[in-house]
């Protein structure tokens, strides 16, 4: 079965994005695509490389970037928040003219639209949130 | 349907308001926080029997309250959790 | 991408006090190009983010109540509020923005985009969704 999953909160602050990597890796290891996991809100912090958890913590961002290699997970931060949130890549440095990208490895930048679609092309969506 | 609740009772209304729209028919999956809901002798407790309520194991040990859960409550784990999106008929994240 | 499929917004939160509400409109907004058959539902505090008469002015905050008019033009016409939430809260619908749309089947007529609907008109709308889009 295809599914999709929407993470709509950042990364430690609250446990929705642990709640959808452990759903994404369970679907997963039952034999289900995953369509895309789409990060919405203050979800698009799931996607910053420049966190220094402490080490004794699990690492959010790097969990998601991991499981992104391993299984080619399409991973997408929405533009219009990321823009609000400071979430940059190249483009979006070159585009709105910013002296630095901190876009984590396995993440990248797209619209609404991608929601939209992973809606009407995936068989589930699961929304985690606050 | 599968009904997610994630919210504490008795911090916001989702698991409420979620008991109160759920279909008899439909199951509703409690995570984080919204375990919470499924304890034993709580102001809430009568609204459990209007739907088929299960709780996320994990999160109810996080949280030590297995031993204060309501008889009854199935406790599930994650590939659980995927078998009751992929096999119901729809979804609904009460965020 | 041909398939349509029944989108159901669920908006339950209240606007300004945090982002979710923006937001959500900003995917309803962008969703209407994908021509789905979408319907939006305000329950519980949700209601709140049709209030009429909101000025954010003094407040700093962006005030994006405006925007819920041009949803008609998009063809989002399915604006469904429910009764016991808004009754719950002390209001009815006449505290509500008077959302519409022009009928292109009926010499585009103007017409109410908004319906009162009770919990169990909600139960079931939510039960004929295909995908929930919850904010």
């Amino acid at each position: 079965m295809k599914i999709s999953v929407q993470v709509n909160e950042g990364p430690y602050q609250h446990q929705a994005s642990d709640s959808a990597y452990n759903f994404v890796k369970a679907a997963l290891e039952k034999g289900h695509e995953i369509f895309r996991v789409f990060f919405y809100h203050d979800g698009v912090n799931n996607g910053t490389r420049l966190a220094t958890p402490p080490q004794d913590d699990r690492n959010v961002q790097q969990r998601w970037s991991d499981l992104s290699k391993e299984h080619e997970l399409d991973l997408v931060i929405c533009v219009a928040a990321a823009q609000r949130r400071g979430i940059v890549d190249d483009g979006e440095a070159e585009r709105n003219g910013k002296d630095a990208t901190n876009i984590m490895d396995g993440f990248r930048i797209s619209g609404l639209g991608q929601l939209i679609e992973a809606g009407v092309q995936s068989d589930r969506l699961v929304v985690f949130g606050d | 349907m599968l009904h997610i609740v994630n919210k504490s009772p008795f911090e916001k209304d989702s698991f409420t308001s979620c008991m109160a729209h759920a279909a008899e028919s439909s199951t509703v999956l409690l995570i984080e926080d919204g375990v919470y809901a499924a304890l034993k002798g709580s102001s809430v407790e009568d609204q459990l029997s209007r739907a088929k309520v299960v709780a996320l194991q994990s999160d109810v040990a996080a949280r030590g309250i297995e031993g204060n859960l309501v008889d009854g409550i199935d406790l599930i784990d994650y590939p659980d959790f995927v078998d009751l999106v992929a096999n119901g008929d729809g979804v609904q994240s009460w965020v | 991408m041909s398939d349509i499929k029944k989108f159901l917004y669920v908006n339950r939160r209240a606007p300004y006090g945090t982002v979710y509400a923006l937001e959500s409109l900003e995917v309803v907004l962008i969703g209407a190009a994908f021509d789905q058959d979408v319907s939006l539902v305000f329950m519980d505090d949700g209601v709140f983010q049709l209030k009429k008469d909101q000025n954010s002015e003094a407040s700093g905050m962006k005030n994006f109540s405006p925007t819920f008019n041009a949803l008609g033009d998009y063809d989002v016409n399915k604006i469904y509020v429910e009764k016991e939430s808004l009754e719950a809260r002390g209001m009815t619908m006449d505290d509500l923005m008077a959302l519409t749309y022009e009928d292109e089947d009926d010499d585009w007529a103007e017409k109410s985009s908004m319906h009162l609907v009770s919990a169990d008109e909600v139960r079931d709308l939510m039960e004929e969704s295909e995908v929930v889009l919850s904010f």
